[in-house]
């Protein structure tokens, strides 16, 4: 009898649909069922390190905001950290480093807050810098998309870190970078992501 | 064996490409340029944990999780049930799944769903459960009916339940759409066409599960979930500038 491999196939992905919000944010949709949505909170009352807000738009191929798309953010925190047990090391009490953001219905714009990300653990070795890996979703994407936010102020770090400089195009890596200001009490992230045409945002497979 | 590796690569071959003109939203929607290939770093092989405090016992039950006491939604009372596991047919234990859908009229409970089909007053239309630790999951709901909806002049949704599952790392991540047995629309949906594989399609259609039925009170269909797997063997390999 010859071998044979019995491996199971992953379940085909199906758009998220432009009701994604029912399941996923139902507030959003109009109505309240749960005592608790998940994923409002990212860091917890308890993270170290900057308190930060990303803001953005994703732009579709023809320039348009897209408004009814849905994020998920996850990322470590101060120290590197993230939570879960093969995450290499504790984190603060509440932290879990995992938030769900939807757009603005007319605008568009999404925005979330949390802590800056300290660099973790490269592959196997190095060190990567800090950055949020955020996954996004919505009618007319057929697979969820997975991106990278790193950020405008680290530019010895980003410059040394292997998933940027693995992008073989040069031009292509500042779609990853988020631009920092300082507004009046929080230190703001620009990062838009754009799905298609001039300066399309780098995806993974991750 | 504890797997300690990466996760196998995602079969591209069987998820829909970004680019399906069938169904028109992805046009404008759809990268161009290839998705960079990554291997997996800590971030990717780490995600969310959820646990029990997370949600109450109710939210698996749409059939009360919205409804007026004393009352319930209209339709077809349906379990719907399975397993999660991985490519290598492991359970995924305590991974959160989230589902929504349409009320039994095609109807969603969404302020952007205009459809003419009428609300159901006692019907939210989502709910959430996390597995057991073989990996089970079962919700009870009502059979969500058809709708139309604009891409052709004339197509109708399949009836179906939306899906999410995390999984145990964030490369799991998958959102999919269950399907039910039997239904004419599955086959000529531009969605459902996205997928380029017919196995796959097959696989996303729960089957009816007689033995799962509560006699004389809810019908049950069945239906698992593949997450991809994960190499159990330790050796690494060393790639330039990792």
């Amino acid at each position: 009898m010859p071998q044979q491999l019995q491996y199971l196939r992953e379940s085909a992905s199906q758009t998220a649909g432009p009701y994604v919000h029912i399941g996923l944010a139902p507030g959003a949709a109009g109505f309240d069922i749960y005592k608790q949505e998940l994923g409002h909170d990212i860091a917890g009352p308890n993270a170290k390190g900057e308190r930060i807000r990303v803001e953005g738009l994703v732009i579709d191929g023809t320039g348009s905001p897209v408004k009814d798309v849905l994020l998920e953010v996850w990322q470590a925190n101060a120290d590197g950290h993230y939570a879960h047990p093969e995450g290499d090391g504790p984190v603060e009490d509440g932290f879990r480093g995992w938030g769900r953001v939807i757009t603005d219905f007319e605008t568009g714009e999404w925005g979330f807050d949390t802590v800056k990300p300290g660099p973790t653990k490269g592959r196997n070795v190095g060190v990567q810098a800090p950055h949020i890996n955020l996954w996004l979703v919505a009618r007319g994407i057929n697979i969820g998309l997975s991106t990278r936010i790193y950020f405008s102020d680290e530019e010895t770090a980003n410059s040394r870190d292997p998933v940027l400089n693995m992008i073989e195009w040069q031009e292509r890596r500042p779609t990853l970078i988020a631009t920092r200001s300082k507004g009046d009490d929080v230190t703001l992230y620009r990062f838009n992501i754009r799905l298609q045409g001039e300066n399309e945002t780098v995806f993974f497979d991750v | 064996m504890m797997s300690t590796g990466e996760y196998y690569q995602r079969d591209r071959n069987l998820h829909p490409p970004a680019f399906t003109p069938g169904y028109k939203t992805s046009v404008a929607r759809s990268p161009q340029y290839s998705l960079i290939s990554l291997q997996n770093s800590v971030g990717e092989i780490t995600g969310p944990v959820f646990g029990h405090e997370d949600i109450d016992p109710i939210d698996n039950d749409l059939l009360n999780n919205y409804a007026r006491p004393g009352e319930n939604p209209i339709g077809e009372r349906i379990i719907l049930h399975g397993r999660v596991l991985d490519e290598d047919a492991r359970p995924v234990p305590k991974t959160l799944v989230e589902i929504w859908q349409a009320n039994a009229g095609g109807r969603y409970r969404h302020k952007k769903d205009k459809y003419l089909a009428p609300i159901d007053p006692n019907f939210g239309g989502c709910g959430r459960t996390i597995t057991d630790e073989n990996g089970f999951y079962f919700f009870r709901t009502v059979k969500p009916g058809a709708y139309p909806w604009r891409n052709h002049v004339n197509n109708w949704r399949p009836a179906h339940i939306h899906v999410s599952v995390f999984g145990s790392a964030f490369n799991q991540r998958l959102i999919t759409q269950c399907y039910f047995e039997g239904d004419p629309l599955i086959h000529i949906c531009p969605i459902v066409q996205t997928i380029p594989d017919s196995d796959a399609i097959e696989q996303l259609i729960a089957k009816l599960d007689l033995n799962a039925t509560i006699p004389l009170d809810t019908i049950a269909y069945k239906f698992d979930i593949v997450l991809r797997g994960r190499r159990s063997t330790l050796f690494e390999n060393r790639l330039e500038g990792n």
